[in-house]
């Protein structure tokens, strides 16, 4: 579990986070949504280590994270697809796969791994030698995904994989992700698409400029009518 | 022929020499977009530093006893002067990259009185051997032959090791790459592992050619091989081992010609060239790419 207490970040004088404090308890799909600039990424970047936390504490199974290195957290069973799919170009999309499982020395359950990519995302397969940087974005983001899961992470932390995605894309990456965490992953999902992202979520954080604003059940949230209002595109009557 | 031939062995093997510097410029650019200054100190503290081992010790200990410790003096320079700075804004970097360059050069002139020493004559490979009718050493035959065994391990070890995938994937995206688990701080000491060392091995080539050792002696070859560096597209290994080669060559020619005075100038001249006609060399990325 993930339990993350009165967490704070800022970029030299912006403080983008002010106080979080969350839970992500072991087995669940837990989405963050939030405006632009609300400080979604920045919160998985400081679990991650790529920011330094201010001041709070983010504890993963009990062990304190804050002031880890980044390997060392990617070590203890977390993994990252970070904003903007930031896939290795000028790599096939095989190393790329690699790369993910770079912390890993079991070769036989690395290719294992690799082998249940490919089945989540055939299209992969069939792009085994090509290099990333020539994938289409949608298959780069596959490719994202994909690779966060070669490190057989505990809990996987997506920030907007349905970003600039058709729509139909999207209801794929959704299924993999609920198809994902079926066998035992736990997601820490970020989103713009809220409606997906709730009807997906077991649990649900809105995040306003910083401060935990709601909280509460994806079913919950997508009813609520302040949420309904804000994010969701409807409006009250 | 026999009249060009003294002079395109001559060019193919300076070459080479700088070819095995320039890895070492356009490495560390790939990782840490950073023109290591002191790279061409590095080079010449390599000279010394044989100069000293030879006198003592026999040429098998003294030429593995040299590169080693001119790979440790690369990694160090790395920790004090760069390390500190990852996060800080480029030009402060550069600024230490300088600082470094004159701290080495004004160590050695304190060490040597700025006395130029004699540079050992290597058995063997100082040997006079004869070719196609020329004399020549047989430093010059065996560089060329060395620099290429060199690269092809060394583009080999980047294709297929772990710590060259790691290379390649930190000198694309620094901060996925860490999120994979790479420990850039291991990548950039490899990163200074290898130049430092194919510098110490072209150091060695390079000054049994020359007869002393002089605190600034480096600084010349040290800058044409950035230039190298820079015509084959900063970053690239290929092209800064072929921007060696060609420098090499066309520098012999025009020496050859007599016109020995503007072999420098040929080289700066291509420099601007290149900045001002493709920025980014014969190989290089494009700038655009690096997000
Ligand atoms: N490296 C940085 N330096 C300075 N400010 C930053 C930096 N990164 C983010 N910020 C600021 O912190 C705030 C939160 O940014 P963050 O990227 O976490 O937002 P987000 O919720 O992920 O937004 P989006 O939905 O647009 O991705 C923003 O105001 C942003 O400008
Ligand atoms: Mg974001």
């Amino acid at each position: 579990m993930l339990k993350i207490e009165n967490l704070h970040v800022s970029y030299g004088g912006i403080r983008a986070l002010r106080g979080i404090s969350l839970e992500v308890p072991d087995g669940k799909i837990v989405t963050l949504i939030g405006a632009n600039g609300a400080g979604k990424s920045t919160m998985l970047r400081t679990i991650s280590g790529l920011v330094k936390a201010e001041s709070g504490s983010i504890k993963w199974n009990d062990k304190e994270l804050v002031g880890l290195s980044i390997d060392k957290v990617i070590a203890s069973g977390i993994a990252m697809a970070p904003e903007g799919r930031r896939v290795f170009s000028d790599m096939t999309v095989l190393e790329n796969l690699r790369m993910g499982a770079y912390l890993r020395n079991d070769k036989d359950g690395i290719e294992k791994d690799i082998q249940r990519v490919y089945e989540l995302f055939p299209r992969l397969k069939e792009r085994n030698w090509q290099l990333a940087g020539t994938l289409s974005g949608g298959e780069q983001q596959m490719l994202a995904v994909g690779r966060a899961l070669t490190s057989r992470p505990q809990l996987i932390m997506l920030d907007e994989p349905s970003l600039g995605l058709a729509p139909l894309v999207v209801q794929d990456i959704f299924a993999i992700i609920r198809e994902i965490n079926k066998t035992g992953t736990t997601v820490l999902l970020i989103e713009q698409n809220a409606n997906m992202a709730l009807k997906t979520a077991d649990l649900a954080y809105v995040l306003e400029t910083g401060n935990i604003t709601m909280s509460g059940t994806g079913a919950e949230l997508l009813v609520n009518e302040k949420v309904k209002e804000a994010y969701l595109g409807k409006h009250k009557n | 022929m026999s009249r060009i031939l003294p002079y395109l062995l001559s060019g193919i093997s300076v070459g080479g020499q700088y070819a095995l510097i320039s890895i070492g410029y356009t490495m560390v650019y790939g990782i840490l977009r950073l023109i290591n200054f002191a790279h061409g100190d590095i080079f010449t503290v390599a000279g010394l530093l044989m100069v000293y081992a030879a006198a003592t010790m026999p040429l098998y200990i003294s030429a593995p006893l040299v590169i080693i410790l001119t790979i440790i003096l690369g990694v160090l320079v790395e920790k004090v002067a760069y390390k500190p700075l990852r996060t800080a804004p480029r030009m402060s970097v550069m600024i230490s990259a300088i600082g470094m360059s004159y701290l080495l050069q004004n160590t050695m002139w304190y060490l040597t009185g700025g006395l130029a020493k004699k540079y050992p004559t290597l058995p063997w490979i100082s040997d006079k051997i004869n070719v196609g009718g020329t004399t020549t050493s047989r430093v010059t035959l065996i560089t060329p032959f060395l620099t290429v065994i060199l690269v092809i391990f060394l583009v080999m070890l980047i294709k297929k090791t772990k710590i060259g995938m790691a290379m390649r994937a930190a000198s694309r995206d620094f901060e996925t790459a860490q999120l994979m688990g790479v420990k850039v701080d291991s990548v950039v000491s490899f990163t200074f592992i290898v130049g430092s060392g194919l510098a110490a091995v072209g150091s060695m080539l390079y000054f049994t050619n020359y007869a002393t050792v002089t605190p600034v002696v480096g600084a010349m070859p040290g800058l044409k091989a950035f230039v190298a560096a820079v015509f084959g597209g900063i970053g690239s290994i290929p092209g800064a081992v072929i921007g060696g080669f060609i420098i090499g060559i066309c520098e012999s020619f025009i020496k050859g010609a007599s016109w020995t005075t503007f072999s420098d100038a040929f080289t700066f001249g291509l420099l601007i060239v290149i900045l001002g006609v493709k920025p980014t060399g014969l190989f290089g990325e494009s700038l655009t790419e690096k997000v």
